[in-house]
């Protein structure tokens, strides 16, 4: 690890003051930056500690919606009784990523700006556009069975591991950020970047930002929703594919959907294509089968992970009808 | 962290030089002596690290080490250190205060040996710099007995066997305490779900199952 000047801040102001500043990064959890750091991945020579912002609240919104603080622990998110009341599908994408002790130090915040776990990412002496720009994409020729078939380039085909990012893309999410301007927010769908000529640009996010906190809209139907994660084994593994799901189905016919899918997209992938197709038609398995296929039609594989498309179809229609029995 | 090691091999080396490292002091620990055949061993590759070392920093324009001063508490004791900024919370507890119960396994917090309770919740403290620990309350293995008496993880572990090498156990033990504290655990599906970031290589899982449901039912 590289030496770094290390600084504990207790406002939003000095925090983003402290960012702007000799490559600086900021630590929450420190789950992803911390093993990034340890491999000279990550290389801040400063580390802006935020830990003591005020940013741990839950909050119920007026609108119905709620408000969730950037420093908010995964557990604590997964286990808050309106989270599993009213957005089942966030509780369930939560606590099915990493393991209880992950989930107590990672943060709403850091779990936003978390890196792919891309092999060639992560090991420094393979090529990765990614981690040096212009060096080349080992993943393409290399093996590539765990990376991402939607949203690739030629530059970067690295899948965007997060599963709480899978949720909210579905709930429609809005993040909020603070910086020396101000604060503004950012729509779900345009926080995360595809990779296109540039895969070391992973969001929207300035160097000099802060994440502040999440507001999900309200969103009644969502308390009939569902996460579903296929993975290599039971726990503690990251997807191959997944799906996040909610419907609002009335005497048959759907009149709501918000679906989004993990483990095969280079940005949590929302799929407005499916969720078009469903909008007024009848809750069944042959309307769920032509969602996904409308939902994977893009879908580009490469040598190795060609069996990630069949395997999102069937994942997702086995979770809109998990969705359809809660009806 | 090649820099780090390197430095800190050079103290240590100087702390040594006058034991015989193949031979262990009368009253030595088992630790100390596998220290100093450890170090030994590592003085005949010093020389190729120092100048790669030098290369590195050279090379990539590194601003030097920098040590912070740290206050917390350790198992009901105040601790204060100065420590390089990049020392973790386990290397702290290991290095720093020499309570090796916590152990190190794969160092990036995936075989969870490295847990300890953090004002009272389990974390990975490989994945967590030690700074960031000021005015925390750390308990580790080392601080979950009271007085003679063992915690009833550790007698229920010993009595079910929940164990065969005993590397993962310190880990497993205080994960198993942050579980029950949680209290999200019904049955035993959830319990071995909540148990998955604690791998063990011996493969004790049904006896670390039955000595947690032991705790739990008590």
């Amino acid at each position: 690890m590289e030496p770094f000047r290390y600084i504990r801040v207790q406002d939003n102001q000095t925090a983003i003051r402290a960012a702007g500043i000799n490559e600086a990064k900021f630590i929450a959890g420190g789950t992803n930056m911390l093993d990034l750091m340890k491999l000279n991945i990550e290389t801040p020579k400063q580390v802006v500690d935020i830990n003591k912002l005020s940013l741990y609240k839950i909050e119920e919104l007026q609108n119905g919606g709620i408000r969730i603080g950037a420093l908010v622990k995964n557990s604590d998110l997964a286990y808050h009784p309106i989270i599993k009341k009213n957005y089942p599908v966030l509780s369930e994408a939560l606590l099915s990523g990493a393991s209880p002790q992950l989930r107590n130090m990672a943060t709403t915040g850091g779990n936003l700006m978390q890196r792919t776990r891309c092999p060639y990412f992560y090991s420094t002496d393979f090529a990765c556009n990614k981690r040096i720009p212009g060096s080349g994409c080992a993943a393409i020729t290399g093996y590539n069975r765990m990376n991402a078939v939607l949203g690739t380039s030629d530059k970067c085909i690295a899948t965007h591991p997060s599963d709480m990012c899978v949720a909210m893309a579905a709930l429609g999410a809005i993040i909020y950020v603070q910086g020396p301007k101000g604060i503004r927010a950012i729509p779900f769908v345009d926080f995360h970047l595809v990779p296109g000529e540039t895969p070391q640009i992973e969001h929207n996010l300035k160097p000099d930002e802060l994440i502040t906190h999440v507001e999900i809209p309200a969103l009644p139907f969502a308390v009939k929703s569902h996460y579903l994660k296929v993975r290599d084994r039971q726990s503690y593994e990251f997807a191959l594919t997944s799906a996040a799901v909610a419907l609002d189905i009335q005497n048959g016919i759907i009149k709501n959907a918000k679906i989004a899918l993990g483990g095969v997209g280079t940005k949590p992938w929302r799929s407005l294509e499916a969720e078009n197709a469903l909008i007024g038609s009848t809750a069944n398995q042959e309307n769920y089968r032509k969602a996904a296929e409308l939902a994977m039609a893009a879908a580009k594989p490469n040598t190795d992970n060609a069996y990630k498309i069949e395997l999102a179809k069937r994942t997702l229609v086995r979770a809109l009808k998990t969705v359809e029995e809660m009806s | 962290m090649l820099q780090l090691n390197v430095s800190q091999l050079i103290n240590s080396i100087k702390v040594e030089e006058n034991n015989n490292p193949q031979k262990p002091k009368e009253g030595s620990t088992r630790r100390q002596f596998l220290g100093q055949i450890g170090l030994a061993g590592v003085g005949l590759q010093l020389a190729p690290l120092i100048s790669k070392a030098a290369g590195v920093a050279a090379l990539n324009n590194a601003l030097p080490a920098e040590s912070i001063t740290l206050n917390f508490t350790v198992n009901s004791t105040k601790k204060s250190l100065m420590l390089d900024t990049r020392v973790t919370l386990l290397d702290a507890l290991r290095e720093k205060l020499h309570m090796a119960g916590s152990k190190k396994g794969c160092d990036h917090g995936q075989c969870g040996a490295c847990t300890v309770l953090l004002d009272g919740r389990r974390i990975n403290s490989c994945l967590h710099l030690a700074v960031m620990c000021e005015g925390a309350e750390v308990t580790t293995i080392e601080g979950l007995a009271s007085g003679g008496e063992l915690h009833p993880m550790q007698a229920a572990f010993l009595k079910h066997d929940g164990f065969q090498c005993g590397y993962c156990t310190p880990g497993q033990i205080c994960s198993a305490v942050g579980l029950l504290n949680e209290g999200h655990a019904h049955t035993d599906d959830e319990i071995k779900e909540l148990m998955s970031g604690n791998i063990c290589r011996c493969g004790a899982y049904n006896n670390i199952l039955y000595a947690i449901k032991e705790v739990q039912n008590a």
